[in-house]
């Protein structure tokens, strides 16, 4: 299985909104995920100037699906459900 | 326990950034649709409602503006009328952290308490280790009596079964010197006279409800309403608080209003070379050992709660101290704003009048935020002075000790030690010390475990951003050779 794909925003708004949070990722990962996921710190993706704004930020991209307002909690529950329909697929 | 990252805290830059927002859109005047706008009808609410949600937004948002819950005279008071007052004022409001009481849980007394584990087993250690008698067996299972229990925890420390855990109050175990107690309905205080603006329970408080009276508002104000010069001095901490490169920083806030933008790491080389003259001239007397002195919350700590400590602390004053001395003697006219990770360099500002405004990374961030700017869209800008390694390195927990060391360089003899946060452990490690002497004969303190990196204003990850500033201490000179 592929890893999945983990982008974090480190634009300006989305790291002040609390990107830093999500990036606990890169240090201690629930035992489940090790190995599972790729975590990058990426540049400002411009979900914020497309008419979301900043204030929904922090935007993190998990397998090119958007989350807003992202935490770290939203985060894992996205990886996770991703990672039960792959393993329902392969069944 | 501090928890790095939270909602709690989260929440205090969303804060922020709205009220630099509404000071943008419209000088506070539509201030007061910010708690709704924040917490609309349909919300699921963080407390019990968001009604009590938003009267809690507006105690945070009037401590962005520079009030505290307890400056509320006039219940009926909205933000738009704080927001103009705090734009009338020509100096800040006195810093100081306060309790918002209703957002306060009152969380039970600390204590110790048996949980359904309890097997009420036959070899009862935790009958027999109580020193006070206070337990007993109930109806199968032990049982703690509240009044004569003195917190000691041996119990919880004896059982097999893991049975027994302490219930604690965070914000009271977070500070070091007891000054956060509960008044007889339970809510928090914080002791004026005693506290020594660590920050730390505000940190801890699982509730949000510790604030600060912050000077960003007074900042604005200059920048945009008057033609006074404001020039930014940069704690070296800065290195790592945001993903870009620390020249595309300065260039931020050259953007963001600041007319000049100066290192305080060239102070911390001044602070340096003082205290390493300091601590050889010391030895030389025969004195056993020397703290430091440049985190002002230790130095604090010493003053108000270990007096018997002071005679060993440091006179060498800090980095913030000698760079803003350094900027007013250039310009007298400037005002000065010191930008760090520490609450406690507010009340250190107080005492220094060469230090005009003081202001939090996460304000800068939020100021960043509100006014639109990319920090990697902006240009790169310079220093005009050239920090050394050492002095790059001041955030880091043996940071400090280690750029004295650099200079005292063999003339005497240097045993560092590191006290890395400033625990109530630590606080008797101290006193200890004070009294009976110490192994070891430079002392370095520093409040916040990890160092300044993992300050109460920090934004970044102390982890992450501790490596980027290695990096950027890689990068610098030795000291010994900086003319």
């Amino acid at each position: 299985m592929d890893k999945i794909q983990v982008k974090i925003c480190a634009g300006t708004a989305c790291f002040v909104m609390g990107a830093p949070q999500i990036q606990t990722l890169e240090f201690s990962v629930p035992e489940d995920l090790v190995g599972k996921i790729e975590v990058t710190e990426v540049r400002c993706m411009n979900h914020c100037s497309q008419n979301k704004g900043y204030n929904k930020g922090p935007f993190v991209e998990v397998n090119g699906e958007v989350i807003e307002e992202a935490t770290l909690e939203k985060v894992i529950a996205k990886i996770r459900e991703l990672i039960a329909k792959e393993e329902e697929k392969n069944c | 326990m501090l928890i790095p990252k939270n909602y709690a805290n989260q929440m205090r830059s969303r804060i922020l950034v709205k009220v630099v927002e509404s000071f943008y859109k419209d000088r506070f005047e539509t201030a007061d649709e910010i708690p709704i706008e924040m917490r609309p009808k349909d919300y699921d609410s963080s407390r019990c409602c968001i009604y009590k949600d938003r009267a809690i937004l507006k105690y945070r948002m009037m401590a962005a503006m520079g009030f505290t819950p307890q400056d509320e005279i006039n219940e009926a008071k909205q933000l738009r009328d704080y927001g103009k007052e705090a734009l009338k004022r020509q100096n800040h409001a006195k810093s100081c952290l306060a309790v918002i009481d209703i957002a306060c849980s009152a969380c039970v007394k600390s204590q110790y308490m048996v949980t359904d584990a309890c097997r009420g087993c036959f070899a009862r250690p935790c009958v027999m280790n109580c020193p006070k008698q206070a337990i007993s067996i109930v109806h199968g299972r032990s049982h703690i009596n509240p009044d004569l229990c003195v917190s000691c925890g041996k119990c919880m420390e004896v059982c097999p079964y893991h049975a027994i855990v302490k219930l604690p109050v965070p914000c009271e175990e977070a500070c070091p010197v007891g000054a956060i107690k509960k008044d007889e309905q339970g809510v928090e205080h914080i002791n004026e006279e005693t506290c020594i603006s660590c920050g730390k329970c505000l940190q801890s408080c699982p509730f949000g409800a510790i604030v600060e009276r912050s000077q960003m508002v007074d900042v604005l104000n200059l920048i945009h309403n008057t033609d006074k010069k404001v020039v930014a001095m940069l704690a070296p901490a800065i290195v790592g608080q945001f993903p870009f490169e620390i020249g595309q920083v300065v260039g931020a806030l050259k953007k963001a209003g600041f007319d000049d933008v100066v290192e305080v790491a060239a102070g911390a080389d001044v602070t340096s070379k003082n205290e390493a003259a300091e601590f050889v001239e010391r030895m030389k007397e025969g004195k056993n050992f020397m703290t430091t002195s440049c985190c002002p919350a230790y130095f604090r700590a010493a003053e108000v709660h270990i007096p018997e400590l002071k005679p060993f602390v440091s006179n060498t004053k800090t980095p913030m101290y000698y760079t803003a001395e350094m900027l007013k003697k250039e310009q007298p006219d400037c005002v000065s704003v010191f930008i760090g990770p520490c609450l406690a360099k507010r009340t250190e500002a107080e005492y220094d009048p060469n230090v005009d405004y003081v202001l939090t990374f996460e304000e800068i961030g939020a100021m960043f935020v509100g006014a639109g700017i990319e920090i990697g869209d902006c240009e790169r800008a310079g220093f005009a002075k050239i920090s050394s390694a050492q002095g790059r390195n001041y955030p880091l927990s043996g940071g400090v000790a280690g750029a004295v060391g650099n200079l005292v360089d063999g003339q005497v003899e240097f045993r560092p030690e590191r006290i890395d946060g400033l625990t109530k452990d630590n606080i008797k490690l101290l006193k200890r010390y004070a009294t009976k002497g110490s192994e070891n004969n430079m002392i370095e303190v520093m409040c916040c475990e990890g160092g300044c990196v993992a300050g109460p204003g920090c934004i970044a990850l102390a982890k992450r951003a501790a490596k980027q500033i290695e990096g950027y201490v890689a990068q610098g000179q030795n000291q010994k050779d900086l003319k």
